[in-house]
């Protein structure tokens, strides 16, 4: 029977010549993660098991981005948690404060994930990494521990959704367009339990950070995973940052897909996602003055070097608007670093926005950027749910990196034409 | 399996970031985490709920985060089972693997209202509303995930040998 990639990629892992839609499986796993919010949890579960050690040391990997550096004493005991656990067990892969990133950053820059690969994470947006051509998911904490004890997770095959991507990007548009508009065409259960599959010659004028984006917003739509055809930027990005081999799996010409929805990117407008759900969108042309607060450019969606030189190059030069605090946060340290160095961090301290280190922090309403009731923010993070990031009366509004910038320049939700 | 208890409804769309507020994930405490469940969709809920009770929503609940948290905190809080027309699927899983019982039937999600008094019968597949005298069907679950639960959930499943 014909398989779509992540049916292939699960039939591999599950020593299965194939598998099928509905199916459960128990499938081996190459990378097991957690953070410090869903760590804790998992290691008291994995502590029940009695075991010494993990499955395998060098593929259990811990990051401490959410409320690190610590956010209070109780964020500061859970980190402490994570890092006795990790040096205890001798785990390879334990990045803490000077080391760590916004763990779905830092994992494909540290080549820990390669395509071909099984990963399960206790983090919803652990579907970033389909961009790599990875099967990647995200569990919660019982399942980590059981990842880390056993290193194997179960799963019930997803059926997919096809995106057949034409066309390319216009200027100032980027992959959380595409994934906006996407999530408001099929509502934020529109691949409820299944696979999202992005293919077509539209592909090639994506980068990586743009399909980095697409797949982490994968599970705003309810998929499971989100997974991009292989191509030769793919293989690129692999070997600049891993040793290992990427094993490319296409999917079958003939596989059977529940939908198959056709993309021209070329039509994609700047678009932004009202409160309260990512399937609220608008395109920028289309709204009315809907004044802000605060803007936040950053988070595993779109804290990627090219999101922070973009935003940058739209903020050059200007200031933010008087009424607005901008919230910069590259996601890595690698990324932090090239942002001093090719001085964006002295662009964007100029205009008046702040630079933070890595840390997840606002975007789940942790800390570094708390809205108070009635107050509005423009953010490249993932969720706009009440309360998402500070008071239940407060307002989240997604958008790009574009947009972003543009309305803390302009102080309202405004497309980055007008102020360039 | 079977529960009785009055229920509590709430809509579609139910986030796990309003199940338990991001701002107490700083704890693993059980109690401290239930101490804090639903509050920023019903500020009443830990006031009204009882040991038992049942809970009753609309599609996708439990979309968003991946925090187990949020099944924690409602199975702390005395919920004995929760009904819903879909599940987000991580929140589905973490519910089987940490053993809070949850059944999607859409038409019970519909029929039942806020306070019915609910028994649900899930070995034989019977929720019934005792307040209308109503009943619904539900699907049992695969053998797979019924033997996870029928263990006390995925720890205990692979401590038994019954997943290696």
């Amino acid at each position: 029977m014909a398989m779509t990639m992540t049916q292939k990629i699960l039939a591999a892992h599950a020593g299965l010549e194939k598998v099928e839609a509905g199916q459960l499986v128990l499938v081996s796993l190459d990378r097991v993660l957690g953070n410090d919010i869903t760590s804790p949890v998992a290691i008291r579960e994995f502590n029940k098991f009695g075991f010494d050690n993990v499955y395998d040391k060098d593929k259990v990997t811990m990051v401490m981005d959410h409320f690190a550096p610590n956010k209070d004493i109780k964020a500061a005991v859970q980190c402490k948690m994570c890092r006795d656990f990790c040096s205890e067990k001798e785990i390879t892969h334990f990045y803490d404060v000077g080391r760590m990133g916004i763990e779905h950053a830092l994992l494909p820059e540290k080549g820990l994930v390669v395509a071909g690969d099984a990963v399960i994470g206790a983090d919803s947006h652990t579907c970033t990494y389909g961009a790599l051509g990875a099967f990647s998911t995200g569990v919660g904490s019982t399942d980590m521990a059981c990842g880390m004890a056993i290193g194997k997770a179960w799963f019930k095959v997803p059926s997919a959704i096809k995106f057949v991507l034409k066309g390319q990007l216009n200027e100032h548009i980027s992959g959380k367009d595409v994934i906006l508009h996407i999530i408001g065409k099929i509502g934020v259960d529109g691949a409820l339990y299944k696979s999202m599959e992005f293919c077509g010659e539209g592909l090639r004028s994506l980068t990586i950070y743009d399909r980095l984006t697409m797949a982490n917003m994968a599970i705003e739509a309810g998929a499971k995973n989100g997974i991009f055809e292989v191509d030769e930027q793919t293989i690129e990005y692999i070997k600049a940052h891993s040793d290992r081999e990427p094993v490319i799996y296409k999917a079958d010409e003939d596989a059977a897909y529940d939908e198959v929805i056709e993309i021209d990117l070329s039509q994609i407008k700047s678009t932004v996602a009202f409160p309260h759900l990512p399937e609220n969108t608008h395109t920028t042309d289309e709204i009315g003055e809907i004044v802000i607060d605060q803007v936040v450019i950053g988070s595993c969606t779109n804290g990627h070097y090219k999101d922070i030189e973009e935003a940058a190059m739209i903020i050059k030069g200007k200031k933010v608007a008087k009424n607005v605090r901008a919230i910069i946060i590259p996601a890595t340290q690698d990324i932090y670093l090239k942002a001093v160095e090719n001085g964006l961090v002295k662009i964007f301290v100029e205009a008046g926005c702040v630079v933070s280190t890595p840390t997840c922090g606002p975007c789940l309403g942790g800390y570094m950027g708390i809205l108070a009731k009635g107050e509005r923010a423009v953010a490249t993070t993932n969720r706009n749910f009440v309360g998402r990031m500070g008071d239940v009366e407060s307002e989240v509004y997604l958008a790009s990196p574009a947009v972003a910038a543009a309305s803390a320049i302009l102080g309202r939700i405004a497309d980055p034409k007008e102020v360039m | 399996m079977k529960f009785t208890g009055t229920v509590l409804k709430y809509g579609d769309n139910v986030d796990t970031d309003v199940i338990i507020p991001a701002r107490y994930l700083n704890t693993i405490d059980k109690k401290e985490l239930a101490s804090h469940c639903m509050e920023d969709i019903d500020l009443d809920f830990t006031k009204k709920v009882k040991n038992g009770d049942i809970m009753v929503a609309g599609f996708n609940f439990g979309c968003g985060s991946s925090r187990e948290h949020a099944p924690i905190a409602i199975k702390e809080s005395g919920i004995s089972l929760v009904i819903a027309k879909s599940f987000a699927r991580i929140f589905y899983r973490n519910s089987i693997n940490i053993g809070l019982a949850i059944v999607e039937c859409p038409a019970a999600a519909d029929a039942i209202a806020n306070g019915d008094e609910v028994e649900a019968d899930l070995d034989n597949g019977v929720i019934l509303d005792k307040t209308t005298g109503e009943s619904f069907k539900t699907e049992p679950f695969p053998a797979f995930i019924q033997e996870i639960i029928t263990n006390g959930g995925l720890v205990e499943s692979i401590k038994k040998g019954i997943i290696k």
